[in-house]
């Protein structure tokens, strides 16, 4: 059985435009496994709805008609079964690296004498143990993202999300933590849903990419790069990268672009 | 396995920077330079219409050597402290629910707005028939004038908690308790701040008029007596120790806010007053 089941997700939204309410279609219909240990991306471009998914599985959303099952389980609202990074981190500014990292676990109720030191080895995972008494604002981005991600992962969710948790950082940043991620994953074996607008990340991290736009999904595409991957460069100039690249640049472009697509109607 | 970051160590500043002044000795030069002009133009003053600063500092040694003032002074500040200690204790609560829960937002919120932006001193003569002449009138409006600015401000701040924070509770199936505690309220400190510090300036402000308008005593009693037999440089001893008196505090409430709340000052990269 799938590990993660979207079954036939949409969500409307109400949106009020010079006096006139429109009803905005933000998932039309969504439906996907994602099975056990599996890296899968979310793909498209900007309003394709793929952030609005992830929230919905999550349990920050509500859809307003399908389900999500994790496990044999419909979700209703958040779960430590699912761990989040957020798109900027969004730690808690008053408090240092560590601390940052116990407030999700003492939310999932972890006992107040072991949290230091469980928290003490997530941080030591993503490579801050020196930097674990500072606070946010102390942090390059790439730091920040590190700690969301120690923070995600300490709660020892079954499913990780992140929404676009690389896409604010330079190029550099970009590809180590993308390795990290991936090398996290090979040795927890974590199931990761992974929104990112950029394909090369979707092919590079991913073992299906499935392909959103205007709030349908266009095609779901599996990527056969077989794992580990741990070079970056080696994976980049295998000729499958370059084809499912190319297949997913293609599912793009032949739908129209999202704007004109995104379903808008007046209501009455 | 572990992560490793290159990015490890903070950087000293690379270059010396000129030196610069620091903000104290400016201020302090700013002091001595107007109290400086002020003193040099005391030969042309007329002691009926002003005064200046050497006369002001004879006359509140004379006013405190007979005792007149240290009464006064303690006589105003009990109502001050009552009154601005009640508005804290109160405001900022009554502020955090309003702000949290829609409900007593729509229930209540325009009673505080109208409370904020009524002149409430129109109140003070119902208010005597109420409480009398003494203390607790005197509280009673000093807290009135003081309660609004702070619950206001501490609602303002509730508001402008980033929704993405309170989602990061969400997030983390945090109760209601937890996410007050270590996002809301954490969060809200600098508005609760500020609103303590627009607090003062209100404090004082009722706390003279309720001198000069209920039972004439305290500070503001000494200003009305002073200024009814002409002596102008006794009139301007309260009103300085007056002004003094809400520059520490509002410096004082300053120094808290960066002891409760030091990322706020870091994060905006100025210390504020």
């Amino acid at each position: 059985m799938p590990h993660v089941q979207i079954q036939n997700v949409s969500k409307t939204f109400g949106l009020k435009v010079n006096g006139q309410v429109l009803t905005a279609r933000a998932l039309d219909g969504v439906s996907f496994d994602v099975e056990q240990g599996e890296i899968v991306a979310l793909a498209g471009p900007s309003g394709c709805g793929k952030t609005t998914a992830l929230r919905i599985i999550m349990g920050l959303e509500s859809a307003s008609s399908g389900a999500v099952m994790v496990g044999d389980r419909a979700i209703a609202g958040c779960g430590h079964d699912r761990g989040m990074v957020f798109q900027h981190a969004e730690l808690l500014p008053w408090k240092s690296v560590l601390e940052n990292v116990k407030f999700g676990l003492a939310m999932k109720g972890v006992p107040k004498s072991e949290l230091d030191g469980m928290a003490a080895r997530y941080v030591e995972l993503v490579g801050l143990s020196d930097a674990k008494d500072r606070r946010p604002h102390q942090l390059s981005g790439g730091m920040k993202q590190r700690v969301g991600i120690a923070r995600a992962l300490a709660i020892d969710p079954e499913v990780l999300l992140m929404d676009e948790p690389f896409g604010a950082l330079d190029s550099q940043t970009r590809e180590t933590l993308q390795m990290e991620l991936l090398a996290i994953h090979e040795r927890t074996r974590k199931t990761i849903i992974f929104v990112t607008h950029d394909l090369d990340e979707a092919v590079l991290l991913a073992d299906r990419v499935v392909v959103l736009n205007a709030g349908r999904v266009q095609e779901i595409i599996p990527i056969d790069l077989g794992r580990p991957r741990r070079d970056i460069r080696a994976v980049q100039t295998n000729p499958e990268f370059m084809r499912k690249r190319t297949m997913i640049w293609e599912a793009l472009h032949v739908a129209a672009p999202a704007e004109d697509r995104l379903s808008i109607r007046r209501s009455a | 396995m572990t992560m490793t970051t290159h990015a490890g160590v903070a950087t000293p500043a690379a270059a010396k920077p000129a030196w610069r002044m620091p903000s104290w000795a400016i201020t302090t030069v700013s002091l001595i330079v107007v109290i400086g002009v002020w003193q040099a133009c005391g030969p042309w003053i007329n002691p009926l219409f002003a005064s200046y600063p050497s006369e002001i500092l004879r006359a509140a040694w004379k006013m405190t050597a007979s005792g007149q003032l240290p009464t006064a002074f303690l006589s105003s500040m009990q109502p001050f402290l009552a009154g601005y200690a009640l508005a804290a204790l109160l405001g900022v609560p009554a502020g955090l629910l309003l702000g949290r829960f829609r409900v007593l937002d729509a229930a209540f919120g325009i009673y505080i707005i109208a409370g904020y932006s009524t002149p409430l001193i129109a109140l003070v003569p119902l208010l005597m028939i109420w409480f009398g002449l003494g203390f607790v009138v005197k509280t009673v409006i000093i807290f009135l004038l003081t309660f609004f600015p702070v619950c206001i401000n501490t609602w303002i701040g509730v508001k402008a908690v980033p929704k993405t924070l309170l989602e990061v509770g969400t997030a983390f199936c945090a109760p209601q308790s937890a996410v007050m505690r270590q996002i809301v309220l954490p969060a809200v400190l600098p508005y609760i701040m500020a609103g303590l510090r627009l607090g003062i300036g209100k404090a004082v402000i009722a706390m003279v008029i309720a001198e000069f308008l209920t039972a004439i005593s305290g500070l503001g009693g000494v200003i009305i007596g002073a200024a009814n037999s002409f002596k102008t440089a006794e009139m301007f001893v309260p009103i300085i120790i007056i002004m003094v008196l809400a520059v520490l505090l509002t410096a004082l409430v300053g120094f808290i806010e960066r002891r409760v709340a030091p990322w706020h000052s870091e994060l905006t990269g100025h210390d504020g007053v």
